[in-house]
């Protein structure tokens, strides 16, 4: 692959896709799919043939659009109408309607602040862009990033981009991306390993599934422009084992790649080569913390072990490791592409760039969401997610999933960014943000959580092990009404000490949930135990 | 395991193979493993449960149901479901019925969350989904057998 080549392929697609009159993309994401979105396709595709229209209309499948709750979602290009809960039977209807008035009742209205209040860089193809075509990719000036590195740019160049750019690592912790690559770059050694972190065990997040099935080949050059820089020549792509469309679309993706030569040998006639592969995780929750994935890799059980030595300087069987989250690496090509000024002109002081949501519970419009730093949470629930749906009042968002916290009415007007959110008692997290309404009661939540950190405890250092049964047990109790005032010491002593003396991530965030929602709610604990003093 | 070059790292990979050919993982399959990767039977078996994915019982024979219990499904009834579900069966989660027609599982996230409450049958992943529609389906699965 030469450059020359990849503008040939470039020109040659768009001008195949400007030759139409309308382009049908139809949403394959698993929320839509679920919805039978593929039906909705042949369908489509058999009306056009039936008509004789393939020069003029092409259907294609693409990436999720982000408004899961309207699935199946349709949208006609260049004409930008977008049709929601489409179904079979409007197939007919909708080529029928292509040159005339857009259909009324399915059509979706684009100006609502959902649309217009996002800032898409992580999911500009997203629902733009066919998944199983490298070409589409190439169209949207895919893979542009990792030549012009290849070519023009020496691998500190392309650290020095990342740390002007002040991105920071989006799985949870926000670690400096830019420091952690010099970090490995500085070490010398013989072999070096990228491993991309795509374990989103967090329930309630789907960002980076979302972004494995819309856009795989931003992930792989994401992954190449990472090894570029830190001198890696292989990488592994973790994938939880549940996600099988974004596995299947991972792997043509990687056999294109390689066809075309962005993925091998001697990549665009440089001496730099990058071989990528895919594993699956089994199902494992602690997975996503660095030195267990390190260890799943390697074949063993997903035990962590203690920090340091970092994987950085001793990771994959002992060599330096970067490990990366999903969306931290699709940011890269843009970062590259556009240098790293333009990335930290978006967002806040600290937390720069944008970060992708899944925006879940008692809104109007649930889905995928991309939204600058900064962005207060009223803006995000109320505005981007339309509001609460009817019937149901505001009462707590939860951010970070079992490793974040509850955040009450109080602190909607917080702008989002990982400090801020660290200051009032929880964490950025992956990006699950999950609205609960009054009729959910916040102990209930807190022990859910619990129980979730029990199970996936993975049973190698005691505070987790066992303070989990522990807490989870006390939670019980006030959920039973049984509880007493000394439960309540107990259980701030015991989350306090599984915080400290935890081994991993896990652990020291196991009792976040509990203490935000103590922090805040602290009066429905204290109705649980008057209800059990009552009883008595 | 040959792609791999039989190394110690392979054994995820095949697990994963083997469960996906024959459904579930048995005592044979994993002392065939051990011994092809030179590993001990007690880290493959180890392995093999430490991880929830993988299955060392036969599922039901022809059907399954997962249930969703993800935060954002549990906030919207998920338990509710499986209690009744759980009741109807008269089997537990990771159980199968004594016909072994349908086998119950649930499932800690699938990621749709803003279909929920998520429940997929025989791999169909299904939306909004109530605790009579799915008694409904398995009716149909078992009317349909006899």
């Amino acid at each position: 692959m030469i450059p020359e080549e990849l503008e040939k392929i470039a020109l040659a697609t768009r001008a195949e896709q400007e030759a139409l009159s309308h382009q049908l993309r139809v949403c394959t994401g698993t929320g839509c799919l679920a919805l039978h979105s593929d039906h909705l396709k042949d369908s489509l595709t058999s009306v056009i043939k039936q008509r004789g229209l393939e020069q003029s209309c092409a259907v294609k499948g693409v990436g999720c659009m982000g408004l899961c709750a309207l699935g199946p979602l349709v949208a006609i290009q260049p004409q930008s109408t977008l049709y929601q809960r489409v179904t079979v039977d409007d197939a007919i209807a909708i080529i029928d309607h292509l040159d005339t008035q857009p259909i009324d009742h399915l059509l979706c209205p684009t100006d609502i602040p959902f649309f217009q209040r996002q800032h898409k860089i992580v999911l500009e193809n997203t629902g733009q862009i066919d998944p199983d075509h490298i070409e589409d990719y190439i169209a949207a000036d895919g893979y542009t990033a990792l030549i012009q590195a290849l070519t023009e740019m020496t691998p500190s160049e392309v650290i020095e981009q990342v740390v002007r750019s002040g991105l920071r690592g989006r799985g949870g912790a926000g670690y400096p991306t830019g420091l952690k690559w010099s970090t490995v770059s500085k070490v010398r050694s013989t072999r070096k390993f990228v491993i991309c972190n795509g374990d989103e065990g967090d329930p309630g997040a789907f960002m980076d599934r979302s972004v494995l099935e819309s856009d795989p080949h931003r992930i792989i050059e994401g992954m190449a422009l990472a090894a570029y820089a830190v001198g890696a020549s292989e990488g592994f792509i973790y994938v939880r084992g549940e996600y099988d469309l974004a596995i299947k679309r991972l792997k043509t993706a990687i056999r294109q790649a390689e066809r075309l030569g962005i993925l091998g040998k001697s990549i665009c006639s440089t001496t730099f080569d990058f071989h990528l592969e895919t594993r699956l995780g089994a199902g494992a929750f602690v997975c996503g913390e660095e030195t267990a994935l390190i260890a799943t890799i390697e074949g063993q059980r997903g035990n962590p072990r203690p920090r340091p030595p970092y994987p950085a300087e001793y990771g994959l069987w002992g060599f330096p490791t970067l490990i990366n989250n999903v969306e931290t690496l699709a940011n890269i090509p843009p970062i590259i592409r556009n240098g790293g000024d333009w990335f930290a002109a978006i967002g806040i002081d600290h937390s720069k760039g944008t970060k992708v949501f899944s925006l879940t519970g008692p809104v109007r419009n649930t889905g995928l969401i991309e939204v600058p730093m900064g962005m207060t949470l009223r803006e995000i629930i109320f505005e981007v997610g339309g509001g609460m749906t009817e019937g149901h009042a505001f009462k707590a968002v939860q951010t970070g999933g079992p490793s974040g916290g509850c955040l009450p009415e109080q602190h909607l007007d917080l702008p989002v960014g990982y400090d801020s959110l660290a200051q009032v008692g929880t964490i950025m997290g992956s990006g699950g943000m999950i609205v609960i309404d009054d009729t959910a009661s916040m102990v209930d939540v807190a022990r859910y959580f619990m129980e979730f950190c029990k199970t996936e405890s993975c049973g190698k250092c005691v505070p987790c092990r066992v303070g989990t049964v522990q807490l989870s047990n006390l939670l019980g109790r006030f959920t039973e009404g049984s509880a007493t005032a000394e439960d309540l010491t107990l259980l701030e002593e015991l989350c306090d000490l599984v915080k400290q003396t935890s081994l991993c991530g896990l652990g020291q965030s196991a009792p976040n949930p509990v203490l935000s929602t103590l922090r805040y709610f602290r009066n429905e604990y204290l109705a649980h135990m008057a209800k059990g003093v009552a009883t008595q | 395991m040959r792609r791999m070059g039989y190394g110690h790292h392979a054994l995820i990979e095949t697990l994963h193979s083997i469960q996906e050919s024959f459904g579930y993982l048995d005592e044979d399959a994993l002392r065939y493993v051990a011994t092809t990767l030179r590993l001990p039977l007690s880290r493959v078996y180890g392995v093999a449960t430490f991880y929830q994915f993988f299955r060392l019982k036969p599922k039901g024979e022809h059907h399954t149901c997962v249930i969703c219990v993800g935060t954002a499904c549990h906030l919207k009834g998920a338990t509710t479901i499986l209690e009744q579900l759980e009741q109807r069966l008269g089997i537990k989660p990771g159980g199968a019925t004594a016909d072994g027609k349908v086998s119950l599982l649930t499932a800690r996230c699938l990621a749709s969350c803003g279909l929920a409450p998520a429940v997929v049958l025989d791999g169909k992943v299904m939306g909004k989904f109530t605790a009579d529609a799915a008694i409904a389906w398995i009716q149909k699965w078992v009317a349909h057998d006899t």
